[in-house]
């Protein structure tokens, strides 16, 4: 009989407008990896955050190890021995690798002072034990979210939890990383007797991880139960309530103009260094064309750059045959240019504002909603707000709640109704499936194809092969900044793919010549 | 006449009129890291130089005035931080708040203790001590600018090394720094973020009554109404001009004491005071003109950053 390590006892929280977790009881045992699935606001987060001491549950009680356990503040969490991972980073973006990774216990010298070697020295040995890439000197602002992922483990590990709380942890990550990923945590709990709950939306990924399940649904926790006897669609129906059918995407033959055209763009990244070598390709509209590579390979840069975020160092940019000399953001949306980018709270939205001001946002100056150039017409955006709200099935207490307090994949959903709501000609997308749930996933893959059939131009950014082979008409693989390849889709394999985003090409055709 | 202006006094000037705006500035920062922008530093001044010289006079100590001065500024500090941090008030609203307060109470507080209008000045305030190096006596420019300062001008100098040891190179500074950077990020870390704004709010109040107890104690020894004279206000100035590093804001406070001490020395050469005393202001709008459009500047530059239009 597997020991009891934390006892969840009939957890309630309300918020205000919503029960986000309803008589939870939840228990994990010592040496398990827990996975946690449900549906984009179904309470995941809110119960770990009780757990790790960031919410006061309303109801409820804590045990650990058999004694009721006061967590009322992280700190009494990470001295209990728990570590969490937060969905979204906790990271401070102007301070370097090793001082996040220290933060809130520096080593210190003279008692007072930090010890800045020394925190370099932990992180790169702590690095190396686990096989992560960081250069500890770092600052956090100049990385990838993969590996500002991989800083938010290693902090985690130097608290010496042994407890590891990890929300989406592969939700930003790339397939391989996510192998990377998974090895660590079973090396965790094998070797070092560590203890993992786990949330994820990608149910392969608790099927090849966990030793057993939980799902919760609307607050509530429906079941647990070890992961052999699971199978994707039993899951599936715990987490909707329903059987959930996968419809094969209608694709229309849609031949259209050539709308968007880059010719050998060069562009620098945040450390300026060039990221962007050279690259060319074209866009039809009626045509969904992805970009396949390993995260940190340009594609994010290129994304900035072609909404105007990034500065075009060189190279020429092309909307409807007419060279763009002003690459300015505002320019861009002007040209029917939408943008779903790849890290919501820092480029999509604003998470202070409420939920009809994001999004309003891009329309604010525009007829109907605004009268006179300078007064708001209310009337009119409540009801385009009431529309998306309910259309792209945004779960929110009202119009009027404060963007950070949705659920992460819900928050996801915001951003793409707003862009895809203003029927622009050109689309520019990156990894829209990020942290959403398995039928929201479908939903927006619907949206996107439905724009492609329309006929929008979308160049679809994604980590996820499948997702990008399921969508797009043309791949084009990038590596190391520049384009390796290009493909019809259909006439392409995963492997194929995944040598020329790795700038491997040479060995297939090695192959291929013997 | 260039030589009566710029000579050794306009130097000596410069440090003595620098060193509230330096104080003063030294704790602003301390409180724009952790994410709120102080201009009740205005008031907080007032009172410590009201408080100064009533410790002073009482106690017959200028150390006590400086104590009482200190121990105004706690209080102050701390109903600013708990009307910022735990009320969520508006930081300007209560900052405003404090300078009418202070205005008010200081200008109730001379009537009612010493009777008495205007200002308050007598023999029985003890002033701080000055402070004479004797090797800096033997070369006559150090031994004019530097020497036979009030002690505080040396404080303030040791004040801007020590904090900026304390900001950039103990946990502690990185964690009131973070406080204000992304205060969740510090909470999920294990450390109260509510904790790092109400110290930085507390360390402003004392380093305001320093300043205070510097400008009532230091040289003269009186209390006159108002007698903080918008250097609360030049402190802020000084904290956005040196980007809130304590190094550079120590530079941007010593030059607006030098435009301050310039006013002076033309009024001394008989341009009239209407002139001389903008002087300071129209530096300082000048300054921050310079700063914020390099910053603009700098923005358009890196388009990449993360920001829509
Ligand atoms: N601070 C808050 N204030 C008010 N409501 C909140 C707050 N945090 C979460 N909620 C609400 O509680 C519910 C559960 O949210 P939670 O973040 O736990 O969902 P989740 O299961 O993690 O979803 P996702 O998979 O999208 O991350 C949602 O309806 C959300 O809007
Ligand atoms: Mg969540």
């Amino acid at each position: 009989m597997a020991e009891k390590l934390i006892e969840l006892k009939n957890i309630s929280k309300q918020f205000p407008g919503v029960l986000a977790n309803s008589n939870v009881n939840l228990t994990i045992n010592k040496g398990e990896i827990h996975a946690i699935i449900g549906e984009n606001g179904a309470g995941k987060t809110t119960l770990m955050n009780i757990l790790y001491g960031l919410y006061e549950p309303t109801q409820g009680e804590i045990f650990i190890d058999g004694k009721k356990a006061v967590i009322k503040s992280p700190l009494d969490a990470i001295k209990q021995g728990i570590g969490m991972v937060h969905q979204h980073f906790m990271l401070l973006p102007s301070l370097s690798v090793a001082e996040n990774v220290v933060l809130g216990s520096e080593p210190k010298k003279k008692k007072f002072f930090m010890d800045y070697d020394k925190a370099i020295e932990i992180t790169k040995n702590l690095a190396q034990k686990y096989g992560f890439k960081v250069d500890p000197r770092e600052k956090i602002e100049a990385l990838s979210v993969g590996v500002q992922q991989r800083v938010e483990i290693l902090k985690v590990l130097y608290r010496g939890a042994d407890i590891l709380i990890l929300d989406e942890p592969t939700a930003v990550l790339t397939p391989q990383e996510t192998d990377e990923l998974f090895n660590v945590i079973r090396k965790l709990v094998s070797d070092m007797n560590k203890t993992v709950i786990i949330i994820t939306h990608k149910l392969q990924e608790v099927l090849a991880i966990s030793d057993r399940v939980s799902v919760m649904r609307q607050g509530k926790l429906i079941g647990t139960l070890p992961t052999q006897q699971a199978d994707a669609k039993i899951l599936t129906e715990m987490m909707v309530g329903k059987e959930v059918l996968f419809h094969d995407l209608h694709r229309e033959k849609v031949s259209g103009e050539k709308v968007l055209e880059v010719k050998d763009i060069k562009a620098k990244d945040n450390r300026g260094l060039t990221v962007l070598n050279g690259v060319s390709f074209s866009l039809r509209a009626g045509e969904i064309l992805g970009v396949a590579g390993v995260e940190g390979n340009g594609q994010s840069e290129l994304v900035e750059v072609l909404t105007g975020l990034r500065n075009l160092e060189d190279g020429d940019y092309f909307i409807n045959g007419k060279k763009i000399t002003d690459v300015n953001p505002s320019n861009m949306r002007n040209l029917g240019i939408s943008h779903v980018p790849e890290d919501r709270l820092t480029m999509g939205l604003s998470k202070e504002a409420s939920l009809w001001e994001n999004l309003l946002m891009g329309l604010q100056h525009k007829k109907p909603f605004v009268v006179k150039k300078i007064h708001l017409n209310k009337k009119k955006i409540f009801e385009r707000t009431d529309n998306l709200i309910k259309e792209y099935d945004i779960r929110a207490i009202d119009r009027y709640m404060k963007v950070k307090k949705l659920s992460g994949g819900n928050m996801q959903k915001v951003v793409i109704a707003r862009e895809f709501s203003f029927d622009s000609p050109i689309l520019i997308i990156a990894q829209p499936t990020r942290g959403v749930d398995v039928g929201a996933t479908e939903f927006i893959h619907n949206q996107i194809m439905r724009k492609r059939n329309e006929g929008a131009a979308i160049l679809l950014v994604s980590a996820e092969l499948d997702e990008i082979m399921r969508l797009s008409d043309r791949i084009i693989t990038i590596y190391e900044g520049s384009i390796t390849g290009e493909f019809k889709n259909k006439e392409v394999t995963k492997q194929t793919l995944g040598l020329y985003m790795t700038g491997k090409q040479n060995k297939l055709k090695g192959s291929e010549d013997n | 006449m260039l030589k009566e202006i710029f000579n050794l006094t306009l130097l000596q000037h410069t440090i003595r009129t620098a060193t509230p705006i330096i104080l003063a500035a030294l704790g602003g920062l301390l409180t724009q890291h952790t994410g709120m922008l102080n201009i009740g530093m205005e008031g907080m001044i007032l009172l410590g130089a009201f408080f100064g010289v009533l410790g002073s006079y009482f106690f017959g100590s200028s150390l006590m005035g400086v104590l009482l001065a200190s121990l105004v500024g706690v209080i102050i500090g701390l109903i600013f931080a708990i009307f910022v941090v735990e009320l969520k008030s508006d930081e300007f609203i209560v900052a405003i708040a404090i300078n009418m307060f202070a205005s008010g109470l200081t200008v109730f507080l001379l009537r009612s203790i010493f009777g008495v209008k205007g200002a308050f000045s007598s023999p029985d305030i003890v002033p701080l001590p000055r402070v004479n190096f004797s090797f800096l006596e033997n070369v006559n420019f150090l031994d004019k600018i530097f020497n036979n300062h009030s002690i505080f001008v040396y404080i303030s100098w040791i004040l801007v090394a020590l904090i900026y040891i304390y900001l950039y190179k103990t946990p502690q500074g990185i964690w009131l720094r973070a406080s204000g950077e992304y205060p969740e990020a510090l909470l999920t870390a294990g450390v109260s973020a509510k904790k790092m704004k109400y110290k930085s709010s507390i360390y402003c109040g004392v380093l305001c009554g320093f300043a205070g107890a510097h400008l009532s104690l230091g040289y003269l020894t009186l209390f006159s109404e108002n007698m903080s004279a918008n250097r609360g206000f030049i402190a802020v100035a000084a904290i956005i001009f040196g980007k809130a590093n304590p190094i550079m804001t120590f530079i941007a406070a010593l030059m607006f004491g030098f435009f301050d001490a310039l006013g002076i020395r033309l009024q001394v050469v008989g341009v009239p005071s209407q002139f001389t005393q903008m002087i300071p202001y129209i530096a300082t709008i000048v300054a921050l003109f310079i700063v914020t459009n390099r910053q603009l500047q700098k923005h358009k530059k890196s388009k990449g950053e993360r920001e829509l239009a």
